[in-house]
């Protein structure tokens, strides 16, 4: 009888400890995708004050190019590079033809521009592919699992965490030693200042809206292998989720649109085990909520720029 | 001297007379003349002028933009709607309605009015605290507010019936009706920038700083705006809601969005007049790329049906307008006669 007891109770243990694990590396997959959408917004906002609708639309642009060529004989890791070069180029097209003009103006017509740019985009998917959504072909990577003990792990959700840290280095790397990154850090403070040093503005400009694509390809890839399908409006969950990691953690600050991103991805797979089925409908308007009450108590976010923000 | 002061104050109400006139000839050619599809068309022209109006009152004086007005018309709508319909009907479309809501229902007229004050009252409960942002800031809470709006209308079945269409409105809306009341806004909106009130807002979209220091309570004015602009939107719901008779949630969400503040840009929306010249202009665009829209697809001459056009080329004139003409084709001034009308 004892025995059996402590047996059940070591398997609990065990289970119990399965779950954690689970927990966590559900929560740092989920998390390093949000990182990664929200450093896209922010690399951005930190120069110009541009807050960017149109951002989900470059994860959209990512997910037809996945769509026309995935079919295709070539192979994925191609298609992927591909599509992320296509988010690369749509966001410096935009950056040259519609938010240059208007970058003299004020914050709200920067805006108000990249939401009439996002709208055209979602209808020029509507008018040119189709209303409807259409299955992508993904690797069967995406949705394989393989085993550790008892301890079942998602290759495509292993792979996002992997991918997601991968590209976190490389761009802290990018940002502290290149001139590039120093200039780009340095203009996201003192724009003006950085311009006064001889760094070009448009140079400076157009490498964070090169980023900023980059990132959303990449999203792209993942968060479309996680979806199974590419529609018009399949870069409208990433931008809000972007919004509110970025709000979250600080719309001043890089770390804080990661540490955003992570905290929002650990609450997303939190909620989904903790709240009852009847809350779980709401749960957009609670994290919508969280929103509100991080922009009224702590406008500046979590982690605060260092540039003076205008406070009323 | 005389002369003089007699025009300008004719300029300052010459506005509305210039506005007002040419809507109501509208409206009167359109009646007698018009075929059903034109009188819908007016109809809704007069609608989205009130919602218009309302970002006007809001936008235009305060420099705040937002995105929360939507999710007004939707609660107006909704509101409106539970007091219009007949307790059969409700039995109907609503079967998990609470008991004590079965049985209300009150005249149209009351119905739409009451549909305007409980959006009023929770763009007061829920906007107050809101009205410290600006900027960026702004535009993301009212966003964050839009979506809760929403998240709750397709949520709260017992009274909207969920993401499902509600249906069983009786369509009081006539043209006649929204003309009315499109009218009576414009004049609200008009008579509204002249208070004092809309002059301590319209200082602080000029210079927060300045206008602070002049003794100007920033969120206490933006607040009552606020609150007024969701009257005027919750209305408007309310009369879109029994004109079209069945609706879900969806029609108080984005693309909704996007037209209204299309009309306040491209017209300009520091002036009501822009809001009357952008609404117009936005209507001729809509209908005119949409009819060309049907032609195409009822004469099959392209292999695949045509969708999304009109929000293409709505989106390429907003850009243009934002790159070329960045306050809209009116920007702050008001159509008028004689010397001044004012800013």
């Amino acid at each position: 009888m004892r025995i059996s007891e402590m047996c059940e109770e070591g398997s609990e243990q065990v289970n119990v400890l399965q779950e954690v694990l689970q927990f966590i590396i559900n929560a740092l997959s989920l998390g390093g995708l949000y990182a990664l959408m929200a450093l896209g917004l922010v690399i951005v906002y930190g120069i110009l004050r541009l807050v960017n609708f149109a951002y989900g639309e470059l994860v959209m642009v990512a997910g037809y190019t996945l769509l026309m060529l995935g079919a295709g004989p070539i192979p994925w890791l191609i298609v992927a590079a591909i599509s992320v070069g296509m988010a690369v180029l749509t966001s410096l097209l935009l950056e040259r033809v519609a938010f240059r003009p208007v970058r003299q103006a004020s914050a709200t017509t920067m805006l108000i521009t990249s939401f009439a740019v996002s709208a055209l985009l979602q209808n020029a998917a509507i008018l040119f592919v189709s209303p409807r959504a259409k299955a992508v072909v993904t690797p069967s990577f995406f949705t394989e699992n393989f085993q550790i003990g008892s301890l079942l792990i998602s290759k495509g959700n292993l792979a996002s965490l992997v991918v997601s840290l991968l590209l976190l280095g490389l761009l802290t790397l990018f940002l502290r030693r290149t001139l590039l990154g120093i200039a780009l850090r340095a203009a996201a403070d003192d724009f003006v200042m950085t311009r006064l040093v001889g760094i070009r503005a448009n140079q400076v400009i157009a490498t964070a809206f090169a980023i900023s694509g980059f990132l959303a390809g990449v999203v792209a890839l993942f968060w479309i292998g996680r979806l199974g399908s590419v529609g018009p409006f399949v870069g409208s969950t990433p931008v809000l989720v972007a919004f509110v990691a970025a709000v979250v953690g600080g719309m001043e600050s890089l770390t804080g649109a990661v540490i955003g991103g992570y905290l929002l991805g650990t609450l997303t797979v939190g909620l989904q085990l903790v709240l009852p089925q009847s809350l779980l409908d709401y749960r957009q308007a609670f994290v919508f909520a969280i929103v509100l009450l991080v922009l009224l108590f702590r406008p500046q976010g979590l982690v605060r720029g260092t540039a003076v923000t205008e406070r009323v | 001297m005389q002369r003089v002061s007699f025009l300008e104050s004719f300029g300052k109400w010459s506005t509305g007379l210039l506005l007002v006139g040419p809507l109501i000839v509208l409206t009167w050619v359109v009646h007698l003349f018009g075929g059903e599809v034109l009188q819908r068309i007016l109809t809704v022209l007069f609608i989205n002028l009130s919602m218009v109006l309302g970002l006007q009152i809001f936008m235009g004086n305060s420099g705040v933009v937002s995105f929360a007005q939507i999710g007004f018309m939707g609660v107006g709508a909704y509101a409106s709607a539970l007091f219009s319909m007949s307790p059969q009907a409700k039995a109907m479309a609503l079967r998990n309605l609470y008991s004590w809501l079965v049985p209300v229902q009150v005249p149209f007229v009351l119905a739409v009015i009451f549909g305007g004050i409980i959006a009023a009252l929770v763009a007061a409960l829920v906007g107050y605290p809101l009205m410290r942002l600006s900027g960026a800031a702004a535009v993301i809470a009212t966003f964050a507010l839009l979506i809760i709006v929403h998240t709750v209308l397709i949520n709260w079945s017992e009274v909207t019936n969920g993401p499902r269409t509600l249906f069983g409105l009786e369509a009081y809306t006539t043209l006649w009706v929204s003309a009315a009341v499109g009218i009576l806004f414009l004049l609200l909106a008009l008579w509204f920038k002249e208070t004092s009130l809309g002059l301590q807002l319209r200082a602080s979209r000029e210079d927060e700083a300045a206008a602070a220091s002049v003794g100007i309570n920033i969120v206490w004015v933006r607040w009552v705006a606020f609150v007024l602009a969701a009257f005027v939107t919750g209305v408007a719901g309310a009369l879109w809601a029994h004109f079209i008779t069945s609706f879900s949630p969806l029609a108080f969400y984005l693309p909704q969005t996007f037209l209204i503040i299309s009309m306040a840009i491209i017209g300009g929306s520091a002036s009501v007049s822009g809001a009357v010249v952008g609404a117009l202009a936005v209507t001729a665009i809509f209908e005119g790329v949409r009819s060309i829209e049907n032609a195409i697809n009822i004469s099959a001459l392209l292999p695949f049906t045509v969708s999304g056009l009109t929000e293409v080329c709505l989106s390429v004139a907003m850009i243009l307008i934002l790159i070329l003409r960045p306050s809209g084709i009116l920007g702050s001034r008001e159509i008028h006669i004689g010397r001044s009308a004012g800013r």
